[in-house]
């Protein structure tokens, strides 16, 4: 699992802290290693973009130019932003909490639609609740719906050993096929064209717009406060560091005493209820209220179970550190389209400078790691033999 | 290889590294003569690492220069080391596992042939292996070798390599006394040939025996240089640790109490699905150590993982205070009193990448007094570490360090605070000095018996015969997981063991 302990080695660590497992937030992660690696292969991406956008015959400049602007230029634009980053956070929240514990989370597809569903299915049931109930409680359906389908392949791990990577990716698929069943039988809107899409939901159950004349509504502010209780509960709670320590080093949290199938489960179900509350808000806080079935499953997720790996692996798996890392691949999202139409170039090229992105992203994770541990070996403290021998030695001998 | 014997093949001098609040090497001089085992003996965190790691071009100093062969060098990576003929044997071997012994001499030589014609590579590792006994199948997978075998191969990449100068790092900290007279044969052969050894060793008998120079660092600085001939055991602790050091032990008389500690008619499987540990019966009581010993691989691992409800008990069970339990959890048993320091510390004993503070709280972590309301206590927790650290002597910048970054005897001190300060009255207690420097190794002993002080019930698992006659009142020696034999302290003597470690009981004819 050599992805995993590569990425754990970003774990930031601060020195500054009283306590246990972090001192508040941002002195989290260290500078150099947090933001100067993570910043260069997104320089280094936008250079291979302006290759791309050469070969189109357009100005690189002009094309980053719209994309900023069409990302950040205005508060309608960053409400934008905020809107697609939204459902990154909350899957990279997920992320964080599951990869941490050591379990592999790629069902976020499926925990969105799960908690799509579950939600949807409870605003078409009970239409005429009062807003102040029906609101937290579509997304505490939400949450219930994805923390179920994160559960199944948790528990399947835990107790029967089966590979959660696999276990997720069909559970993705059980998760697409059904909501396509659904759309074209139980859920489909009645009407003479057969769309599919369900009923708009209940008035009483859409997010409030938050005040300001944008589209921003309610779901991003409740991405941002899960993603500070999930750091919260990551580096505040005992159960975090109970999920920590299994992750790290389940021999140890063993013989420490810890549940660690169990802790298994339970991260699992954390990170589906985020994906899940994130499938709520897609539905609940969109501009026309109601579950889309029409053009796949991944239009109405935003491929957001996958993208949101990124912004967490961006975030350095830290729920806090997720926010601006979803923020800006959210920008990528609303800037790109800006950039498409003023250049006029295909919408292909927003999907392959997103893609570079990624790679030039994912890419630099191992360096962070060495970056991380030359900064602690010149912040003086001894470093064990092995460790860096591993590093320099044997492994130069081999690259 | 270089024939004037006079001159130094390596000369460092005034190397000084310094690290952010640390000066690790503090004009730092080592001169290394052809043909010569010189020792570079310290404590941990003395800054042996760090020069060592300074030769194989993993750092760089700050002052000071290194000459090789007489001519002045920059070593700038482990690759450019090697080309120049330092080989490196690390205390933890750098071999891939899943490799045939041919192979992994290979690896990292380049070449147009890479791994697909090693008839060559074969050939002349036989002729390298037959030149100085080191006994190896190349084609053996590294899995399958012993760890004996293991460094042997690792010396044998070395050799391969034409190291003329070869660093090994507490080589013996892994093997059986014979296999450490073996050892030793081969690197005097080594220095007949005129190459020159940097030994890195805490055990003082073996630097006696083996070594011609002596180097003795202490935090940083050269502390002392002499020679076997000029030295003693007790004048090198004291250079180590700068003061004088116990090296023999008198345990104070102490009558035993209640039994404790039970295990009765205990079959344990092992991971060959061999029954590793036989219908074992026996009984600690309180304010009394038992040791076990034996060599290793025979059943004592098992053992300490059934008493702790890490691997199912086939038959019999497990009796700590007035409470049995024959399925024991980890929990379970933690909470019936017993504790446990485990022999792969940095396996079950920590998380690496947790901190010293986090690390201290694996166990405790979640009950009232550091947690409430599943929020934990930091300013309680922190208050406790600071504490302990200090009660322990971990030596650790802070308690928010992650403690991959102590050394292995600090990250002993951690798990072993952590274990002694619960209110355990039993103790499982295996391997706690291995890889551990002297000052830590005394320190953790002396831990020990104050516990047995205080009236708990250790068992004392370890392969250092010397710990565990000199701290037990009785020893049990294991062999092929039955008991076959029992002293009290009053019988103790390193032949009878032996014998017995062997399985030559009095009753049966030698």
């Amino acid at each position: 699992m050599t992805t995993t302990e590569a990425v754990h080695e970003d774990a930031p660590s601060d020195p500054d802290s009283g306590g246990v497992g972090g001192s508040f937030a941002f002195a989290a992660v260290k500078p150099l290693a947090g933001l100067v690696v993570p910043v260069c292969a997104v320089a280094a991406a936008l250079a291979v973009g302006s290759v791309m956008l050469l070969a189109l015959g357009t100005n690189p400049l002009r094309g980053y130019a719209a994309l900023i602007d069409g990302a950040f230029g205005g508060w309608d634009a960053l409400a934008d932003t905020s809107i697609k980053a939204m459902p990154l956070l909350l899957v990279g929240v997920g992320i964080c909490i599951a990869f941490r514990a050591g379990v592999i989370n790629i069902g976020g597809e499926g925990q969105i639609i799960a908690g799509a569903i579950l939600s949807t299915s409870l605003a078409l049931t009970i239409p005429d609740t009062p807003r102040i109930i029906l609101v937290p409680l579509v997304l505490i359906a939400g949450a219930v719906g994805g923390g179920i389908w994160g559960t199944i392949p948790g528990a399947l791990k835990a107790y029967a050993g089966v590979s959660e990577i696999l276990a997720t990716i069909m559970m993705n698929i059980i998760a697409a096929q059904f909501l396509s069943f659904l759309l074209q039988d139980l859920l489909i809107e009645e009407g003479a064209i057969k769309i599919q899409q369900t009923e708009r939901v209940d008035a009483n159950s859409h997010l409030p717009l938050l005040p300001g004349g944008t589209r921003l509504h309610l779901g991003v502010l409740i991405a941002i406060l899960v993603a500070v209780l999930g750091y919260l509960l990551l580096f505040r709670t005992s159960l975090g560091m109970r999920l920590r320590s299994v992750g790290h080093n389940p021999h140890a949290s063993k013989y420490a005493g810890m549940a660690v199938n169990r802790s298994i489960v339970q991260a699992m179900a954390f990170s589906g209820a985020c994906a899940g509350v994130a499938g709520a808000i897609l539905v609940f806080g969109s501009e026309s209220h109601r579950l889309i079935g029409e053009g796949g499953a991944s239009a109405f997720t935003q491929s957001a179970g996958f993208n949101g790996i990124v912004a967490a692996l961006f975030g350095a798996l830290h729920p806090l550190w997720t926010i601006p890392a979803s923020f800006f691949f959210g920008g990528m999202l609303t800037g790109g389209i800006q950039l498409q139409q003023e250049l006029q170039v295909p919408a292909a090229l927003i999907v392959a400078l997103n893609g570079v992105v990624v790679i030039f992203v994912v890419g630099s994770l191992k360096l962070r790691t060495r970056v991380n541990r030359w900064v602690e070996r010149h912040e003086g403290a001894p470093v064990q033999p092995h460790k860096d021998v591993v590093d320099g030695g044997v492994m130069s001998g081999v690259e | 290889m270089e024939p004037d014997p006079a001159a130094p093949m390596l000369e460092m001098r005034g190397i000084t590294k310094r690290f952010p609040g640390v000066v690790a090497n503090d004009g730092v001089d080592l001169s290394v003569l052809p043909g010569q085992v010189h020792t570079l003996l310290g404590e941990n965190g003395a800054g042996k690492s760090t020069l060592m790691k300074i030769l194989y071009g993993l750092y760089q100093p700050d002052e000071g220069s290194i000459e090789l062969r007489g001519e002045p060098v920059t070593i700038t990576s482990p690759s450019d080391a090697i080309e120049r003929g330092i080989g490196m044997i690390h205390q933890h071997f750098m071999l891939v596992p899943t490799l045939t012994v041919a192979e992994n001499v290979a690896l990292g030589l380049g070449g147009r042939h890479g791994l697909s014609d090693m008839n060559p590579v074969k050939e002349r590792l036989a002729d390298v292996s037959d030149r100085y006994g080191l006994r190896v199948d190349p084609d053996a997978y590294i899995w399958q070798l012993a760890v004996g075998e293991r460094q042997r191969a690792e010396i044998l990449k070395a050799l391969y390599r034409d190291a003329s100068l070869l660093v090994l790092d507490e080589p013996t900290a892994v093997l059986t006394p014979p296999e450490v007279d073996e050892l030793f044969a081969t690197l005097r052969q080594l220095t007949d040939d005129g190459r020159g050894l940097v030994f890195i060793s805490h055990k003082l008998h073996e630097v006696m025996e083996l070594s011609d120079e002596i180097t003795v660092l202490r935090h940083g600085k050269v502390s002392g240089r002499t020679r076997p001939s000029e030295a003693s055991r007790e004048s090198l602790a004291e250079m180590m640790v700068g003061r004088a050091v116990e090296l023999t032990r008198t345990v104070d008389q102490q009558t035993a109490g209640a039994p404790q500690l039970r295990v009765s008619e205990l079959d344990v499987i092992g991971d060959r699905g061999n029954l590793a540990v036989k219908s074992l019966d026996l009984e600690v009581c309180s304010g009394e150590i038992v040791g076990v010993a034996g060599v290793s691989g025979n059943g004592q691992r098992e053992l300490a993982e059934a008493m702790f409800g890490l691997r199912p008990i086939e038959r019999g069970h497990v009796q700590i205070g007035d409470e049995r339990t024959s399925a024991p959890t980890p929990r379970q048993v933690r909470s019936m009193g017993l504790a446990y320091v485990p022999e792969e510390r940095m396996r079950d004993g920590a998380v690496a990448d947790f901190t010293v503070a986090e690390n201290l709280m694996l166990v405790d972590y979640n009950t009232p007094t550091y947690s409430a309301g599943g929020f934990l206590k930091r300013q309680r927790i922190a208050d406790r570490c600071r504490e302990l650290v200090g009660n322990y002597r971990v030596k650790t910048p802070d308690i928010d360090t992650p403690t991959r970054n102590l050394s292995g005897g600090n990250i002993q001190k951690v798990v072993i605070a952590r274990e002694f300060s619960s209110d355990a009255t039993a103790f499982v207690v295996a391997q706690p000095t291995r890889g551990v420097d002297i000052g830590a190794a005394e320190y953790i002993h002396e831990r020990l018996l104050e516990q047995r002080a205080n009236g708990a019930a250790i068992l004392l698992i370890s392969e250092d015969l010397d710990e565990v006659m000199q701290l037990s009142d009785r020893i049990i020696v294991l062999l092929e997981g039955e008991v076959m034999g029992e002293l009290t302290r009053d019988e103790f003597d390193v032949n009878t063991i032996g014998l017995l470690m062997s399985g030559v009981t009095s009753a049966s004819p030698a």
